[in-house]
């Protein structure tokens, strides 16, 4: 054996294990899922299983819960974008400003970020229902404090105040790496020139912060839109499947409803919206940022 | 100087005000763990009449804590270790190769990023139930290596991610100086390379870690047996049965919390910046 291709054989050796691992948990099952997407797969066996075209995705279409759930999970992932960033970057702005205790600071605010979002739910669930009934009937704000998560809309709101509150230290991390790698030279020269506080963070900081600002973009909209574990133990799709996300849906369909393939296929769909907006968003951002 | 000491002094109060309602649910969880029944019916915000660990004793029985918890570690140990001993690997071997078929490996490792877990779990389960050899006990699913497998299957995209934009500036010439000492591929790799990789094998570490040992969806799946839940699934049934119990739910939920603390408050600069580290790549 030459010396090349012991080389090739050792370069083999090294990417194998995880290669190996890595089709048979994610390629073959996605695959597969593509294929059942297309068939009445029944959840057991897939042999006697028949091609059935778009069948399932008119089902999945036809059905009025997904497209609700679509909706929901739409408008979520919208208001979640706009808040986590503006709390994210307003944390961010805070602990990089001159001030003491810092790290304390940053430290607190990153804490909900490491705790699960199952856990993190059912904490919530106390507050919003047992917490809430009762300081609003303490000072007589029945009309703002009230058990949340018997009412829909107070429940939407809910599931984003808790999403809020999670995700907006992850976010602000990114904003502060980005904001420290601004150079204290230009925001002196700018101060010497004149420019106040709010010049200084619309003219230098906005526009230079602008890559940290894709990545949050891109955090919070693929997190909020795949949002499952706040979704099942905070409010469990409830009231009345009223606060139920895509992810939600789809699980129920293939594991309550055993609609298996059905199931798949508003996977697929799923899948497919995903890619697209990240596609989008990564070809806006970054034509933004060069123009720039 | 007046307005400049005004200035921060407001900025501080902001500072702590947020930091409070940070805290609160916290406080609220943990106040409310001892609190009898009768309090909690009357009063949640105040703090509790007496430090009544009860409830404390009853979580860690019903949930089976400690069996839980030793499962959890168990289950993130081995697959952390795993994920970054074959990732680190693949990365280097991709990254000195550069050939097409490492190159398109590594696309496929990327773009599959973007594929989410529910489009995957329905087929990956029926998959890996075949994956079954009764005369000697051997199955995929129900098993903790079952479970550490797929874990490295989700975990190497973001790893190999991240193991390869850190390889490509490490320079090569040490490598090639210890190749012509005679060392072999793999003494090269884990005597020069994977040491000099430590500053992102710390991120890789942390951001497994942080979602590995959170995950519910993945072991609910995977998991039968009660004897196998890891902390989120013992959380998750536990919390189901206790609701009404509301003194006894938090407690169990302070449990669930007190390990991320603890890991947290030792590694809390490698955290912030393995997640910073991670994120911006």
């Amino acid at each position: 054996m030459n010396k090349k291709q012991k080389g090739k054989i050792t370069t083999a050796l090294f990417v194998i294990p995880s290669l190996f691992i890595f089709i048979n948990v994610v390629i073959i099952p996605f695959v597969m899922g593509i294929v059942y997407s297309f068939t009445n797969w029944d959840g057991f066996a897939f042999k006697g299983s028949k091609f059935v075209g778009f069948k399932n995705y008119a089902a999945a279409f036809g059905d009025q819960k997904f497209i609700d759930a679509f909706k929901l999970t739409t408008q979520y992932t919208l208001v979640m974008i706009i808040l986590v960033n503006i709390v994210g970057l307003s944390l961010a702005l805070l602990v990089t400003s001159k001030i003491k205790n810092k790290n304390f600071f940053r430290g607190v605010y990153f804490l909900p970020n490491l705790i699960g979002g199952l856990i993190l739910g059912f904490i919530w669930k106390f507050i919003f229902t047992k917490f809430f009934e009762q300081f609003g009937v303490i000072t007589h704000t029945e009309k703002i404090f009230f058990n949340w998560l018997d009412e829909p809309t107070a429940a939407f709101w809910a599931l984003v105040i808790v999403g809020v509150w999670q995700m907006a230290g992850y976010v602000m991390v990114i904003y502060i790496a980005s904001i420290e790698s601004i150079s204290e030279e230009v925001m002196e020269a700018a101060s010497i020139d004149g420019a106040n506080s709010w010049t200084k963070f619309k003219r230098i900081t906005l526009p230079l912060i602008a890559p940290a600002f894709t990545i949050s973009l891109f955090v919070t909209l693929s997190n909020s839109f795949k949002q499952y574990d706040t979704n099942l133990s905070l409010t469990n799709g409830g009231p009345f499947g009223s606060t139920e996300l895509v992810t939600m849906n789809i699980f129920s369909t293939a594991f309550s409803y055993n609609k298996y393939a059905q199931a798949q296929a508003k996977s697929i769909i799923f899948f497919l919206v995903i890619m697209i907006i990240t596609v989008i968003q990564i070809y806006i951002t970054k034509k933004r940022e060069v123009d720039m | 100087m007046k307005a400049k000491f005004k200035a921060s002094t407001i900025l501080i109060i902001l500072g702590f005000m947020t930091a409070a309602l940070t805290l609160f649910p916290m406080y609220i969880m943990v106040v409310n763990s001892f609190k009898s029944r009768a309090q909690i019916f009357t009063d949640t915000i105040g703090l509790p009449k007496s430090l009544d660990f009860s409830f404390y004793i009853t979580a860690i029985e019903k949930m089976k804590f400690l069996k839980a918890i030793s499962n959890s570690l168990f289950v993130t140990i081995i697959s952390i270790v795993l994920i970054i001993v074959f990732s680190s690997m693949s990365s280097w071997a991709i990254v000195r190769s550069s050939s097409k078929l490492a190159d398109f490996i590594l696309y496929t490792f990327i773009v599959t990023m973007l594929v989410p877990f529910q489009s995957v779990m329905i087929p990956l389960m029926q998959y890996m139930s075949g994956w079954e050899i009764k005369a000697i006990n051997f199955s995929m699913i129900d098993t903790f290596y079952g479970l550490i497998f797929m874990y490295i299957g989700f975990g190497s995209s973001l790893s190999i991610f991240l193991y390869h934009g850190f390889i490509k500036s490490v320079p090569r010439s040490l490598e090639e100086a210890a190749m012509i000492d005679g060392c072999n591929k793999f003494q090269v790799f884990w005597r020069i390379v994977f040491p000099s990789l430590k500053p992102i094998t710390v991120t890789v570490a942390i951001l497994n870690v942080i979602w590995i040992w959170n995950d519910y969806l993945l072991p609910s799946l995977v998991l039968r047996s009660p004897g196998l839940r890891t902390i989120p699934l013992s959380t998750f049934y536990f919390f189901g049965e206790f609701t009404i119990q509301w003194n006894l739910a938090m407690a169990g939920l302070v449990l669930t919390i007190i390990p991320i603390i603890i890991f947290y408050l030792f590694s809390q600069k490698y955290i912030i910046k393995g997640v910073m580290a991670g994120a911006v790549k």
